[in-house]
């Protein structure tokens, strides 16, 4: 198993190795074709590079250089600490879904407690039954990037979960992609849809189990709401110090329909977050915020991209980075308002607080409006700390550390209030504090 | 009992010599005024005094209780009961005006050996003093000083100077931007706070708030040191003639 799946220097690889995974992978009928074709296209663009604008800041080929084996299926051992590890990110009342290694592990899931309400299948279950490959083509549908391409040739598992009109499901579901290994690397996909009126919260949560090291995931999440429907998403990476996660959230909304979707970053060593909304139904809304914490020497991008393909949607999105030690933090946010797109409201707001010297951030917004009726904006900053609030606060008697700690809580408070829910608000909320207080 | 003593102190910024030689000894109970023209000193004596980062103390030596105290930390500072209520005071967005009191409230009192006031202590004794300077409880939930006018920035730093319980209240500029109505507001404020243990040093441009707050003392602050002092007659014969003839004797 210590062989490279694909050579980035070469930025090409041989079906060979996809050859070899194929037989682990499920897949009947016109799968493996899927997978095949997938893989052709990742093969010939290879790993993204610098001199993608997609990629400008991440170039995955300096960075990772190459694609771990798959890493082989999860033992008895493994489940127990990957149980372990998922007890401690629970969030309250959730419906918790568990992926370890890549395959859904439904003795760790709370599989049977909403049966009525949602319907969840694995996604080894959907490729291994679609008889007429109808829904495996849309699972593991793509677009031109390499990353996508390539997790649809390697998917090993994920879940597929509907829900039917006007259904809401109260509690939220979490899926938990727990890592237990090491060198190897894990492709899950997972698939939502929202029928009309249909409301859910979706929560997925990246973490390491104790021991695993050097990994590298890459996740991709489709979804659908549908018209009228809402859905709240959440995605929190909190990875193992060397590991390399690469998330892809392709999400399209329907009329009326209603988006919040929530990144944050808090651990790992290359870290990729990125999100493409379709907003393609009148009226829709989306409201993307998310946090970046970054130390030692985290690359962390988030990349949002909001297509407003129809009229009157509107989108808001908030991003604001810590980044301390020597690292890194990527913002790009690129806003599309198609022709057709009047009356689009839109807006950006990307904020980096700097809390050394070698600390970086990037942040590039891009508007590309064709329409004329619109009204964007957008704004972008990155600095340190102001002395002046710290002296403030401190000649109030507060110590450097709290008053510190009481400014980044509020510089990044105003992009986690966005989070509509108390529950996971709070959630968030405390993962945040205990990254501050491991840190000053 | 002495307070305050400063001796012979020597301050630059960018090795620029802002403070030079200046002595100020401020007892209990006192109530002591600086007038001074625009870019003497009097807000880089006051920062100096709080602990800003940012000067350097080239000379002489500040006692506070016959303790150094440049040798301590802000916060120090201001748990030994060192207030200064800026001129300039800042907005910090994102935290509520409440939040902040209340944490800065509750670590004076750690540092001081005392326990957190409950909720509802805290919230009575927020809310009569915000009552008696006018400020409505919709300031308190907004951020610190976020989106408030001049005048309500500097009541906000006369309530934060009646519950941090000070023994040295330094007041630089309360008076600026304040309204006829809100001066007398504040001023009375101020007063409530005046007691055999606690001293001002109040500094201003205008005879018109020491009418309100009488001081004990007055002094002329020019380029970097006192260059007279008298009692509160001093502040009129200012009004009337200006700072010109002691410019010279600077
Ligand atoms: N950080 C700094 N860097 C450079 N110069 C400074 C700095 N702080 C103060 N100064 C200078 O020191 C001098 C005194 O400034 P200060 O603010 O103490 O005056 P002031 O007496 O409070 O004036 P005002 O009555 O206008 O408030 C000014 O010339 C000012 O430009
Ligand atoms: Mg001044």
């Amino acid at each position: 198993m210590k062989q490279v799946l694909a050579k980035a220097d070469a930025g090409c690889a041989t079906s060979n190795f996809l050859a070899a995974a194929l037989e682990r992978l499920p897949g009947a009928g016109l799968v493996p074709h899927i997978r095949a074709r997938a893989f052709e296209a990742y093969a010939r663009a290879g790993l993204p590079h610098r001199r993608m604008e997609a990629w400008r800041y991440t170039d995955l080929r300096a960075l990772i250089g190459e694609v771990l084996p798959l890493a082989p299926r999860p033992d008895a051992a493994a489940l127990a600490r990957a149980k372990a590890s998922a007890r401690r990110v629970a969030v309250d009342q959730a419906v918790k879904l568990v992926l370890v290694d890549g395959i859904f592990a439904p003795e760790l899931s709370d599989l049977g407690e909403l049966k009525n309400e949602l319907h969840v299948q694995s996604l080894r279950e959907v490729l291994e039954n679609s008889a007429t490959g109808a829904m495996a083509g849309l699972v593991l549908s793509t677009t031109d990037d390499a990353v996508i391409a390539l997790n649809a040739a390697m998917a090993s598992d994920g879940l597929v979960i509907s829900i039917a009109e006007g259904n809401t499901i109260r509690r939220p579901i979490q899926i938990v992609q727990v890592a237990t290994g090491s060198s190897v690397s894990a492709f899950t996909r997972s698939y939502l849809q929202l029928d009309k009126g249909a409301h859910a919260t979706v929560v997925q949560s990246f973490i390491s189990a104790e021991g695993a090291s050097g990994y590298q995931a890459n996740d991709v999440l489709i979804a659908l709401a549908g018209d009228e429907a809402s859905l709240s998403h959440l995605r929190i990476a909190a990875d193992a110090a060397d590991a390399v996660n690469i998330s892809s959230g392709i999400i399209a909304v329907g009329t009326r329909a209603k988006l919040d979707l929530f990144s944050m970053t808090c651990s790992g060593s290359i870290n990729r977050y990125q999100g493409f909304v379709t907003l393609g139904g009148e009226g829709s809304k989306l409201s993307a915020n998310g946090v970046n914490l970054v130390k030692d020497k985290l690359h962390a991008d988030t990349t949002i991209v909001v297509d407003h393909a129809v009229p009157h949607c509107t989108s808001r999105q908030k991003f604001r980075a810590v980044v301390d030690d020597c690292g890194r933090s990527v913002f790009q946010g690129r806003i599309v308002v198609r022709p057709v797109a009047q009356k689009t409201v839109a807006s950006l707001s990307t904020r980096a607080l700097l809390l050394s010297d070698q600390a970086a951030a990037d942040n590039k917004p891009e508007l590309e409006i064709s329409a004329d009726d619109v009204t964007c904006s957008h704004g972008a900053t990155s600095g340190a700390l102001d002395n002046n609030l710290v002296f403030y606060l401190r000649a109030r008697g507060l110590s450097e550390k709290d008053a510190q700690m009481l400014l980044i809580k509020a510089f990044i408070g105003e992009s986690i209030e966005e989070i509509f829910a108390d529950n996971l608000r709070d959630f968030v909320t405390a993962q945040a504090e205990h990254w501050l207080q491991e840190r000053l | 009992m002495t307070l305050l003593e400063i001796q012979d102190l020597n301050v630059g910024v960018d090795s620029r010599e802002i403070i030079r030689g200046l002595d100020l000894m401020v007892n209990a109970g006192e109530v002591h005024a600086i007038m001074g023209p625009n870019g003497s000193g009097k807000s880089t004596l006051s920062h100096v005094i709080a602990g800003k980062s940012g000067y350097e103390v080239t000379g002489g030596h500040i006692l506070f209780r016959g303790e150094d105290l440049l040798e301590m930390e802000p916060n120090e500072r201001a748990a030994k009961g060192v207030f200064l209520a800026f001129q300039y005071p800042v907005e910090i967005p994102g935290v509520t005006t409440m939040n902040f009191l209340r944490t800065a409230l509750n670590a004076l009192r750690k540092a001081r050996g005392r326990g957190e006031l409950s909720t509802p202590e805290f919230l009575k004794k927020v809310r009569e003093v915000a009552g008696s300077l006018n400020i409505t409880r919709d300031m308190l939930k907004r951020g610190v000083n976020v989106g408030f006018s001049g005048g309500e920035k500097k009541r906000n730093e006369v309530l934060q100077m009646a519950l941090f319980e000070p023994s040295l209240c330094i007041l630089d500029e309360i008076d600026s931007g304040l309204d006829i109505d809100a001066l007398r507001i504040v001023a009375s404020g101020i007063n409530g706070l005046r007691s055999p243990e606690r001293a001002m040093i109040v500094i201003t441009h205008y005879q018109r708030l020491l009418h309100y707050i009488v001081p004990d003392y007055v002094h002329v602050m020019s380029k970097g040191r006192v260059v007279k002092s008298g009692g509160k007659e001093l502040a009129l014969e200012l009004e009337a003639c200006g700072y010109a003839q002691f410019e010279t004797a600077a």
